[in-house]
Order: structure tokens, then C-alpha cells, then sequence
């Protein structure tokens, strides 16, 4: 049996490469799925813990958090549209307008 | 004022002014001309209705009408009544009657104004501020009139307020007015406080039984707060200055207002009170004390003033102070007495010299008129005969008021100033002198020698010559009228006024009364030979001692003395709160928050910079900040 401490550092690394992308990366869409690298991150945690403790509530989370990212996915994909209408361009570098 | 009452209408006495004031204004506006109809018929009305009352007025009673309880507090009741005794009687027949003269006078001195129907909407109030003034029987409703004729005196004084001088002297006139007007108040209060009514009929024997707590210094106290009241409104020193500034005014104004009527409101209030007053000696030596330097030094200003309407503003001044003195005396029915004839004399004296203005194409200086004789006789004569009326000449109405000041003086029984009577006496008598030189010297330069002026004089319409002819005739005959020649007297009539003051009975001869006049006649006789004859002798005089005569010529600097230690200290100190007060600090406090808010928002504006990555660099770094902060520090 493969101990926790492994699907934790996989969390961790997980986690970390989708937080270097989000600040990093420019591109909408590579953002957006560093986002989602990092709720499967989560995910991950959730349901090693949940076989460690032999506790399902942890893998109900996780179901709670895949439908939260399919919504989430739904209605970024259609900012993410939209943006790239207005100003032919998905750089997040390029919608900067909105500030005073 | 043991009488008894009988009640009575009389809310139509101020009635028609009020609605003549609302009339005029409404239908003056549509058409110019019916505004002087209507107030004129209004003021007529008023007359009748007055006269109506007096005619049925019998001895010892008086006329009351309870309007309705205008305030009712815990312990303070206040009805607004109407009361006619014999004062009343004798002010509301000079009020309505010289006033419907004067309406009828305007209506040709106002005929070419664009704004005569506001002149004859604030003349109708006016008269109605001043009739609740005289009819008011309590000194609550006294004080509404008071209040009342100050304001339409003002808004007459600045009725040509686009002249921007004129304007300023009306608002002099209600601040001066409003400094006598709180001592006015203090003494209203003062009588509440501790007496408990306003209502003269109950104030009388609740003053004169002595029941009151803190006696003779009460008394005093109360007495000299009134006097304050009455020295705004009827201009005595110190708060004189407003009245020869009010001359801006239309001159029927001045001769209704500044002449015949409202300024003598002091005069009655005091009489209104003397009940008050005579149980406070110490209070009538400082009204004697005032009213003589008034006269003194207004009929010495007079001596050197050119502008004809200044003169008489002076003059004006002058006779309000012989008016106190009898007053300060005791005898208040001679202060009544000085009122009606002077009222006669004065508006004739005011509406001849409007009549002049008129002429002469609003020429006021004295230096370009002259020979009007022969140009306006009827201006003239009757202008003549109120000089002598003033001058205090035997026969005419002045020397029959004046000589009876000059003999309630002569019993002066006031414990104050009693060794000092005799000079105060030779004062008197001088400034006597001085009122026939300064009103004979504004006579010749006037009307006799040759004209000076450029303009074309004319004698006037008849709606300003009949008025003139009616106060010149009651003006020479009015004094007599009313000293018992007649089988009137008004001493008897005013019985009420008379406090234990000796009565004295004098019939003298005509030849003692011309030696009596002796100081009018010599005034006249001195301003007649140095102005006709000896032109160069008050040049000379003057030239002789030039500080008395810059001292005279400057008014005696009040308004200069008045400017350094009140007006400017004031101005001074509303350019510190306007300028430090209120647009810095106030202002500063305002405008400080938002400039803080506008600073620490520029500050916070650096962080947004409109980079989602930099944003999303600020969330993760503050999330793990504080992991750490809590979790490993």
C-alpha cells in the first residue's frame, strides 16, 4: 500500500505547478487549466485521506468539487469567449482595461 | 387709569389700511394709478372710523375690543385687544389724519414712480403697523406695531434701493432700530417675569400698589430698558444716527414717518408707561439728560447743514428731544402735546420741502435754490408759517407745546439733578433759539433773495398744495385749539396721564406771551437779518472758531466714532469668521476629509494594476503570509 506522505507530495507538486501558472502563464486557457490542476490537487488530498481514514465523506467532496468545476469551467470558457470577441486576443495581460 | 371699559369695534381702524396695503399691491401692479386711490381711501376710512370713535368716546371711559387670546402658556395669557382711551384717541386722529393727508400728497409727489404701487402698499402698512402700535392694549401687541413700522420704515427709507446709499441708509436704520429693540424686549420680559402681564390696565395698579418685589430699582431697571426701546425708535443719543441717513426715503415718507408719527412712538410708549416711569425718578433724570443733549446737539448739527431734508432730519431730532424732556418731567400730556403740534408742523414743514424738491427737479441742496417766493407762493406761505409754528412764536401751535415743556421743567420735583435744573433750564432755552435761527436761516436761503438753481420751479398740484394749506392751518391754530382756548383742552382730556404731578393754571396775556416767545422771536429775527442782510457775517462766524464749526459741519463725527469702535471692530470680526472660520476651518474640515480619501485612494491605486497574474501573485502570497503567521510564527 502506497503511504499517504506519497499522494500528499503529488498534492503538493500538483498544487504548486497550478499556482506558478496561474501567476506566471498569460494565456486565459493555460490559466484556466491551472486552475484546474489545482482543484484535482485538492481532489487528490481529499480522496487519499478519505482511503487513509476509511471515510467516504472526503470522496463525496470531491464529487461536490467536480461539479463545481464543470460549472466553473462552463461559465469561464464563456468569459474566456467573450474576452477574446472584444479583443481578439485570450492574453490576460491584454484585458487590463477594467481599473481607475 | 381708573375707567371703566365699554366695548367697542375698533379692529376696523387697522382693518382698512391692511386690506388698502393688500389692494394696492394686487391692483396697483395691473394699473400704476389706483394704487394711491385706494390706499388714500383706505387711510380716509381708517380717519372716519377713528374719528367716529372719538366723537363717542365719553370722559373717563375707554373703548375696548378683545380680538381673540393670541398665547396661552402655562401662566402667560395674552389677548390680542384693542384699546381707545384718550391717548390712544389723541395719537390715532394724528396717525389717520396727517397720514390721510399724506397719502393724498403722494399721490402727486409718487405720479410718475414705476413702483408706486409698492410705495402705497408699504405706506397702507405702515399705517396699519402703526395703528396696532397706538391701539394695541397690551405692550405684546404694542411691541407687533413697533416691529412693524420698523420694518416698513425700512423698506421705505431703501425704497429707491437701486441707489445703493439709499439702500445702506435703510439697513442702518433697522440695525440701529434693532439695538433699541432689545432693550425694549429685555424690559418686556422683565415686566412678565415679575409682574406677570403686559396688559396695561392690569400693569397700572399692579405697578402702583407697590406690590412688586424689588421695588424702586425694579422700577428703574424696567423704566430704562424701555427708554433704550424708545431711544432707537425716536432717535435719541446714542442711537440717532439712523435718522437723518433716513432721509433717503421719498420725502412724504419722511414726513410721515421720520416726522409725524413713528419716531414719536417713544414718546407714547413712554407716556403709555409713565405710570412706570414717574415711580422711577432715577430713570426720568437720565431721559432729561438724553433728551436735552439730543436737542442740543442735533439743533447745533442743523446750524450748518445745506441739504434741506437734512435739516429738517436734524430739527426732527431736536423736537424729539424737547418731547423726552417733558417726559423726563412728568408731564406726559405735555410730551402728547409737543407730538401733535409738532406732527402738524413738521409734515407741513417735510411736504413743503417735498414740494420744493418737486419744483426745483429734485434739487435738495439749499445753496441753488432761493426766491422761490414768487414761483410757489402757496409752498411758501404755508412753509412760513410752520417756521414760526417751530420757532415757538406766540400764537402759533409751537409756542404753546414748547412754552408748556419749558414750564413742566421749571417744577421739576425729581430729587436727581435738581441743583443742576437751572443751567439744564438756560440749555433748553438756547437750543430753543437755536431751533428758530437754523429753521429761519432754511426758510430765507430757500424761498427769499434770488434763485440760484438752474432748474424751472412751479408751484405744485393741488393734491400736494391742499394737504400743505391743512397742516399750515393746523399748525398755526392747532396749539391753541388744544390749550382750552376753544373749550378743548387737551391737558383735561389726558387727565389720565397725569400722575400727582401739580397741575398749574396759567392765563396769560398776549403781550407776556409774546415776552415768553422771546427766544423764537429773537432766532428769527437773527437768521432773518444775517441771511438777508449780513450774508458774509455766518461765513465769518464760523471762519472765527473752525473747530466748532468742523465739529458742527461734521455731525460731531457719531457716525465716525460709531464706525471706529462698533462698525469696523464688527466688520473685522466677520472678515475673521468668514475668512479663518468658516472657509478655513469649516471649509478646511470638509475639504480636508475628501483630500485625505483622495490621497490614501492615489496611495491604494498602485495596486491595481489591472494584471490578473499580479493579482492572483497577491492572493496566493497573502494566503501563504498568513499560514505562517498563524500556524508556523
Amino acid at each position: 500500500m502506497v503511504p499517504i506522505t506519497h499522494y500528499l507530495i503529488l498534492a503538493l507538486l500538483m498544487f504548486s505547478i497550478g499556482v506558478v501558472g496561474v501567476i506566471v502563464r498569460r494565456n486565459a486557457i493555460v490559466v484556466f487549466m491551472c486552475i484546474e490542476l489545482m482543484l484535482n490537487s485538492v481532489n487528490l488530498t481529499f480522496v487519499a485521506f478519505s482511503k487513509q481514514w476509511g471515510n467516504l465523506d472526503g470522496q463525496i467532496a470531491v464529487f461536490f468539487v467536480m461539479v463545481v468545476a464543470a460549472a466553473e469551467a462552463a461559465i469561464g470558457l464563456a468569459i474566456i469567449l467573450s474576452v477574446f470577441r472584444a479583443g481578439q486576443s485570450i492574453e490576460t495581460s491584454d484585458a487590463a482595461e477594467l481599473k481607475f | 387709569m381708573n375707567q371703566a371699559a365699554i366695548s367697542a369695534t375698533i379692529w376696523p381702524i387697522a382693518f382698512f389700511p391692511l386690506l388698502g396695503a393688500l389692494l394696492a399691491y394686487v391692483l396697483g401692479r395691473k394699473e400704476r394709478d389706483w394704487a394711491g386711490i385706494i390706499a388714500t381711501a383706505a387711510s380716509a376710512l381708517s380717519f372716519l372710523w377713528v374719528v367716529k370713535l372719538v366723537w363717542a368716546l365719553p370722559e373717563a371711559h375707554y373703548f375696548e375690543d378683545q380680538l381673540f387670546q393670541w398665547i396661552s402658556l402655562a401662566d402667560l395669557k395674552v389677548d390680542f385687544t384693542f384699546r381707545v382711551d384718550q391717548l390712544s384717541a389723541v395719537m390715532c386722529m394724528v396717525v389717520t389724519g396727517v397720514g390721510t393727508l399724506i397719502h393724498l400728497y403722494s399721490t402727486a409727489y409718487m405720479h410718475e414712480d414705476e413702483g408706486r404701487h409698492r410705495f402705497f402698499a408699504y405706506l397702507n402698512l405702515f399705517m396699519f403697523s402703526m395703528l396696532l402700535l397706538v391701539l394695541g392694549g397690551n405692550l405684546m401687541v404694542l411691541f407687533i406695531g413697533w416691529e412693524g413700522v420698523g420694518l416698513c420704515s425700512y423698506l421705505l427709507i431703501g425704497f429707491w434701493f437701486k441707489n445703493l446709499a439709499y439702500a445702506a441708509a435703510g439697513r442702518k436704520a433697522f440695525v440701529v432700530n434693532r439695538i433699541g429693540d432689545a432693550g425694549f424686549l429685555l424690559g418686556i420680559f422683565l415686566l412678565l417675569h415679575l409682574v406677570g402681564t403686559t396688559d396695561f390696565v392690569a400693569l397700572q395698579p399692579a405697578i402702583m400698589s407697590g406690590n412688586v418685589a424689588l421695588g424702586t430699582d425694579f422700577y428703574t431697571l424696567v423704566a430704562l430698558c424701555l427708554f433704550v426701546g424708545a431711544c432707537g425708535k425716536s432717535a435719541q443719543i446714542p442711537l440717532f444716527v439712523w435718522l437723518p441717513d433716513a432721509m433717503a426715503g421719498p420725502t412724504p415718507v419722511s414726513a410721515l414717518i421720520h416726522a409725524a408719527t413713528m419716531v414719536t412712538a417713544g414718546v407714547y410708549m413712554l407716556a403709555r408707561m409713565g405710570f412706570l416711569f414717574v415711580l422711577a425718578p432715577a430713570a426720568l433724570a437720565v431721559v432729561l439728560v438724553v433728551a436735552v443733549a439730543t436737542a442740543f446737539v442735533a439743533a447745533t448739527t442743523a446750524l450748518t447743514q445745506y441739504d434741506i431734508k437734512k435739516v429738517l432730519a436734524y430739527s426732527t431730532v431736536s423736537q424729539l428731544g424737547f418731547m423726552f424732556m417733558a417726559a423726563a418731567a412728568g408731564a406726559f400730556w405735555v410730551a402728547i402735546f409737543h407730538v401733535v403740534t409738532h406732527a402738524f408742523f413738521k409734515a407741513c414743514l417735510f411736504l413743503g420741502a417735498g414740494s420744493v424738491i418737486h419744483g426745483c427737479h429734485h434739487e435738495q441742496d439749499m445753496r441753488h435754490m432761493g426766491g422761490l417766493y414768487k414761483k410757489m407762493p402757496i409752498t411758501c406761505i404755508t412753509y412760513g408759517v410752520s417756521v414760526l409754528a417751530i420757532a415757538g412764536i406766540f400764537f402759533f401751535s409751537g409756542y404753546q407745546s414748547k412754552h408748556a415743556i419749558l414750564g413742566a421743567l421749571e417744577h421739576w420735583h425729581n430729587p436727581h439733578l435738581k441743583e443742576w435744573i437751572e443751567y439744564i433750564l438756560i440749555l433748553v432755552k438756547f437750543t430753543a433759539f437755536l431751533t428758530a435761527f437754523y429753521m429761519t436761516r432754511s426758510f430765507v436761503m430757500t424761498f427769499l433773495g434770488e434763485y440760484r438753481g438752474h432748474a424751472h420751479p412751479h408751484e405744485s398740484p393741488w393734491p400736494m398744495t391742499v394737504p400743505l394749506i391743512v397742516l399750515a392751518v393746523l399748525g398755526a391754530f392747532g396749539g391753541l385749539a388744544l390749550s382750552g382756548s376753544l373749550g378743548f383742552s387737551l391737558e383735561h382730556y389726558l387727565a389720565a396721564l397725569n400722575f400727582g404731578a401739580a397741575a398749574e393754571h396759567h392765563h396769560e396775556s398776549i403781550a407776556a406771551a409774546l415776552i415768553n416767545s422771546w427766544t423764537g422771536l429773537l432766532g428769527v429775527g437773527l437768521a432773518f437779518v444775517m441771511y438777508t442782510q449780513l450774508k458774509e457775517l455766518p461765513g465769518m462766524f464760523l471762519r472765527l472758531v473752525p473747530p466748532l464749526s468742523k465739529l458742527l459741519s461734521g455731525k460731531y463725527y457719531f457716525d465716525e466714532l460709531y464706525g471706529a469702535i462698533i462698525v469696523r471692530p464688527l466688520e473685522g470680526l466677520a472678515a475673521f469668521l468668514w475668512k479663518v472660520v468658516d472657509q478655513g476651518m469649516i471649509d478646511g474640515m470638509v475639504n480636508g476629509t475628501a483630500a485625505f480619501v483622495d490621497a490614501t485612494g492615489e496611495l491604494r491605486r498602485i495596486t491595481q494594476t489591472g494584471q490578473l497574474r499580479y493579482y492572483a501573485l497577491m492572493l496566493f502570497g497573502a494566503t501563504v503570509f498568513f499560514i505562517i503567521f498563524y500556524y508556523v510564527l
